[in-house]
């Protein structure tokens, strides 16, 4: 989803260059509290991995491929505001390194694809996993809707900046109805994707999974109990 | 329940991710995107990918500022075929894992010298995840997060 220059024009990327600075700046103040030995290697990882699976477009409709965003899959696993760095970091690392996503666009891009996704995942996840542990096929579900959510929305904030700054030489309505149509099928594709990671991740070091981290219980507990099987 | 280590976790995801993006890449769709997708709706492309005819969003894109990259485009100069995707593919994600740890890092490291004394984090993390320690640490962290 990544937009190339021109396409909006530039005082709407400039305030949405604004936009994702700001969101950026504060997803580094908040992430700093959730930042230990474990999660930082894991942000690391959880950028590379997302890096990684962005390369990997999948067919959707004749002509039509997606890939995956990331803000989900990172929310669910490292939290909203690590999620929020780790996919700038990737957005920034394609934009320089392979010339995918343009340059000034690169703002509009991090507000879509980093901030905007990762802020809804977070909003699903508190919606969506309520209990202390839930089943692999909660874990399942939640993922899939939590990134299905956030590519939807993710999506419409492009079709904001549409309305805001492009060149409308296609109108407004049929950008919406391609792009949230197009979108909607790409949802499903990140839904599987990430609910397959976050399922194994899950089995693997629960731990490691920030949305199943939410519903710690009192501290009396034995941290033994709390790894289940 | 004795639990993979943190590092056997972390190799095996930073594998995963070099596999994907070194050898499941050379598989991916070559389609445009769906964003892509909606700005060329309305055009019709010739045989380069340039644009023939029609009025579309596409038409405003203009070249990319760093097309001239060594890795523009996830080819790697110099290489022809799928190693050179696998490659750029690679040399991506490890940029990626290092920038994004080093930033996570020097968060850390501003957080914890303005900071209170006290300790941020579980403890360094036991080989075998036997978690042993207290379970007041844990629950203060994680009631944080």
């Amino acid at each position: 989803m990544h937009i190339s220059d021109g396409i909006i024009d530039a005082p709407v990327s400039i305030a949405f260059g604004v936009v994702a600075a700001a969101g950026v700046a504060y997803a580094a103040t908040r992430a700093r509290r959730d930042l230990d030995e474990r999660t930082v290697p894991m942000a690391g990882l959880v950028a590379a991995f997302v890096f990684a699976v962005q390369m990997l477009n999948f067919p959707v409709l004749p002509g039509v491929s997606g890939h995956l965003l990331g803000g989900a899959l990172a929310t669910l696993l490292v939290g909203p505001w690590l999620a929020i760095l780790c996919v700038s970091v990737v957005l920034l690392v394609q934009a320089l390194m392979f010339a995918d996503g343009g340059l000034t666009a690169l703002g509009l891009s991090v507000t879509n694809m980093a901030v905007v996704t990762s802020l809804v995942a977070a909003g699903l996840v508190t919606l969506l996993v309520r209990r202390q542990r839930p089943t692999p096929r909660g874990i399942w579900a939640a993922s899939f809707v939590v990134a299905l959510g956030s590519v939807l929305l993710g999506s419409a904030a492009f079709v904001l900046e549409y309305a805001l700054g492009g060149t409308l030489s296609v109108s407004l309505e049929r950008v919406a109805q391609l792009q949230l149509g197009f979108h909607a099928l790409i949802g499903v594709g990140e839904g599987l994707i990430t609910a397959v990671t976050v399922a194994s991740v899950a089995a693997t070091r629960p731990d490691l999974v920030w949305a199943l981290q939410r519903h710690r219980p009192a501290p009396a507990t034995t941290p033994d109990e709390l790894v289940s099987a | 329940m004795r639990r993979i280590s943190l590092r056997r976790f972390l190799l095996g995801g930073l594998l995963v991710a070099l596999l994907l993006a070194g050898g499941l890449s050379a598989f991916a769709s070559s389609a445009p995107d769906g964003l892509d997708s909606v700005t060329r709706q309305g055009c019709t492309f010739g045989a380069g990918g340039a644009i023939t005819s029609g009025r579309c969003i596409a038409q405003q894109a203009r070249a990319h500022g760093l097309a001239s990259s060594p890795f523009a485009g996830y080819a790697t100069d110099g290489v022809d075929g799928p190693a050179s995707t696998a490659l750029s593919g690679m040399a991506g994600v490890l940029v990626t894992l290092g920038l994004a740890w080093g930033l996570a890092l020097l968060l850390r490291r501003r957080e914890r010298g303005s900071g209170s004394g006290e300790r941020h984090g579980s403890g360094a993390d036991a080989p075998d995840g036997s978690g042993a320690g207290a379970p007041g640490p844990d629950g203060l962290v994680d009631a944080g997060r």
